[in-house]
């Protein structure tokens, strides 16, 4: 079935095929347009760096009009990422506008591990090692980083 | 513009008083009146207007006009920008001619129709720039269309209309958003104007929930302005000045304009919201756990007696405190003849009695004002079926050769009682939180006298008017009602005469 939610998934897809943007990646699974699996690269300088770090998207049949729900499914540790990997970022909320599509998305996320938002925190641990602690926070980062391999190593 | 003076000059919301106010209010003072009934006079005079769902559009649709034959911009800029400052004219008229007129377009997220040149629209992302003017390509769907299938706001961010009718239905109908409406390009904050969305949205149940979401955010923007709070009522009050005075609406429903309760004089808006908080909140709850209860002396659990023995054992496990019930003293001083109480006077131990004696006594007045006030409450609604037993007993009186305006009286009884109840009933609101003084002696003997006569004149409606003869009982409730009436202005007056003077001094809860 065909609905605008659909077709305009279906050029979201198009449009991540032919113009790809560096260190994301996603596609619909197999059966389920409106449930997408991405990959987001740590991206470098940042403690996250070789990181690969696994997410899913669902959209509702009023996508692009309401955001999707986007979740990390490989274990996180950041200031703006619960511990359910639900992420809590502003064009994800009240923030979202129709004109963004999945690869806005992804690199608005991919840019959220760049700069994380410590006042609004969804994980106050990380939150507060972020700001009083770096050194540390750095370390717990490199675990999660570690452990995103391994996922990828038993997957396969 | 072609305007019609005459109904723009009614509908001036503006917040001096009318004209017509002030003659009254000129002749009040010519009155050789002590300064108390003067001041119930002004109460009486309370200017408001009932506003019917079509005439509150009508009144706003005015509101635009005027200013828009002063300002001359775009209507629907200037609905944004009143309800920008809630609707008060004047602000708008002088931070318009005064300010930074841009500032002021930027605060209020339209684009200045001033400016000759629209602003370049911004291309976004990707090939949109690229290609050619012929064929765009839409933002929300990506797909490409004509340009002159695109349209857009003031900002230049265009998008194909079936995006913007999707985008506006899911705004209205999903989120309910009327007036805040905003583009909805990435970081675009200018707002959708009504006549844009008018077009825009086909359904007629959209069109219809978007006209509901606009009156509404007038009236609840309009600091002159209120709904009538009786379920299904669909009335707005429309007043000269915002005060704690009694609009009566086209319904029926009698309410304060100030908070929207029912009319509560003479009890003030505060105290009165403070009331209902705590009939509310089971605080009283808590007030009953510090009245029937006791806190352990050591890890402060709440525990309720339910034996016979005053040695208690805390059964917080972590606790396992023992003390006397009685003292709250520890309980080995006690030994096996506790009965000889030695730590009775024991400083702690008074400490803990006399703050439980004060929870307990808090909850006895408390429950003493609750008690009356609900029940006065109840006598109201039981009055209220009055009305319909009246009728008929005015019926069987015409029937005695007494004339249609002869048995009128009957009617006017009840309402005096109703009111008289209503007034009773938030009086005990208002002694619930003063402070006894020489002046709330008066106000509870005024309240008394008012009780007492309230009373009789029930009885008589309710009772001896079935059993008596008709034209001595006319003689009977007339003097009565018309006693009632004075007591009731008499305590009014003395609590109005208070505010003014300050004698009423409030007790903190």
């Amino acid at each position: 079935m065909s609905t605008p939610a659909r077709r305009r998934l279906m050029r979201d897809f198009r449009r991540l095929q032919e113009d790809p943007p560096a260190g994301v990646s996603g596609a619909p699974t197999d059966n389920n347009i409106m449930l997408w699996n991405a990959v987001i690269f740590g991206p470098s300088d940042t403690p996250f760096e070789d990181g690969t770090f696994k997410l899913t998207i669902e959209f509702t049949e009023e996508y692009p009009n309401k955001p999707p729900t986007v979740r990390f499914v490989s274990k996180m540790y950041h200031p703006n990422v619960y511990a359910d990997g639900s992420i809590c970022l502003d064009i994800l909320q009240n923030r979202w506008s129709p004109t963004y599509d999945v690869s806005a998305i992804l690199t608005s996320i991919q840019s959220l591990l760049h700069d994380p938002n410590p006042n609004s925190p969804a994980n106050n641990e990380a939150a507060q090692k972020y700001r009083e602690n770096r050194r540390e926070y750095e370390k717990k980062v490199a675990q999660i980083v570690q452990q995103s391999w391994e996922e990828e190593d038993d997957d396969d | 513009m072609d305007l019609d003076d005459d109904i723009l000059y009614e509908d001036d919301s503006g917040n001096e008083s009318s004209e017509n106010g002030d003659d009254q209010f000129m002749e009040m003072n010519m009155e050789p009146e002590s300064s108390s009934s003067q001041k119930r006079d002004e109460v009486d005079d309370f200017q408001f207007e009932i506003l019917t769902p079509d005439k509150i559009v009508s009144h706003m649709v005015d509101c635009i006009k005027e200013v828009n034959a002063v300002v001359e911009i775009p209507a629907t800029t200037t609905r944004i920008l009143l309800n920008h400052f809630r609707w008060d004219k004047e602000k708008l008229m002088e931070r318009y001619y005064d300010g930074d007129q841009d500032k002021l377009f930027t605060e209020a997220h339209v684009i200045s129709p001033h400016r000759s040149i629209v602003s370049k629209p911004k291309k976004t992302t990707r090939q949109t720039a690229a290609a050619s003017s012929a064929e765009v390509t839409c933002e929300i769907c990506f797909l490409s269309l004509p340009s002159k299938g695109l349209t857009g706001l003031e900002c230049g961010h265009k998008f194909c209309t079936l995006c913007w009718t999707e985008y506006l239905t899911t705004k209205i109908m999903d989120e309910g958003m009327g007036q805040t409406i905003s583009c909805a390009a990435h970081k675009c904050d200018i707002l959708v104007d009504d006549a844009t969305v008018m077009s825009l949205i086909r359904d007629p149940r959209v069109k219809l929930k978007y006209q509901h979401l606009i009156t509404n955010s007038f009236v609840e923007c309009n600091r002159l302005m209120r709904w009538c709070p009786a379920p299904d009522c669909g009335n707005a009050v429309k007043v000269a000045y915002s005060d704690a005075k009694p609009a009566l609406c086209s319904c029926g429903h009698r309410f304060c304009f100030a908070c929207g309760e029912n009319w509560h004089e003479p009890v003030r808006c505060v105290w009165l919201k403070k009331w209902i908080r705590k009939c509310d909140d089971d605080s009283e709850t808590s007030n009953w756990i510090a009245a029937n209860t006791k806190e352990c002396p050591k890890c402060r659990i709440t525990i309720e007696k339910d034996g016979g023995c005053n040695h208690m054992i805390c059964k917080n496990q972590n606790c396992k405190a023992d003390f006397c019930w009685v003292c709250l003293g520890p309980w080995e001083p006690h030994g096996s003849s506790w009965y000889n109480c030695n730590r009775f006077d024991e400083d702690d131990a008074k400490k803990a009695r006399d703050n439980q004696e004060l929870s307990r006594s808090m909850l006895q007045r408390y429950l003493f004002y609750c008690n009356r006030y609900m029940n006065h409450m109840q006598s109201l609604k039981f009055e209220h079926k009055l009305y319909a037993s009246i009728k008929v007993k005015m019926e069987e009186m015409q029937q005695h050769n007494m004339s249609w305006i002869e048995v009128q009286f009957l009617h006017k009884a009840v309402d005096v009682l109703c009111q008289c109840r209503q007034t009773l009933m938030f009086t005990y609101v208002f002694a619930f939180y003063l402070k006894k003084n020489n002046q709330s002696i008066i106000f509870e003997d005024n309240q008394k006298d008012l009780e007492n006569s309230t009373e009789t004149l029930s009885e008589f409606l309710e009772r001896d008017i079935t059993s008596e003869l008709l034209v001595d009982i006319k003689q009977k409730v007339q003097d009565k009602y018309r006693y009632c009436e004075s007591r009731r202005k008499v305590l009014l007056d003395h609590v109005y005469e208070g505010y003014d003077k300050d004698w009423w001094e409030y007790i903190d809860i």
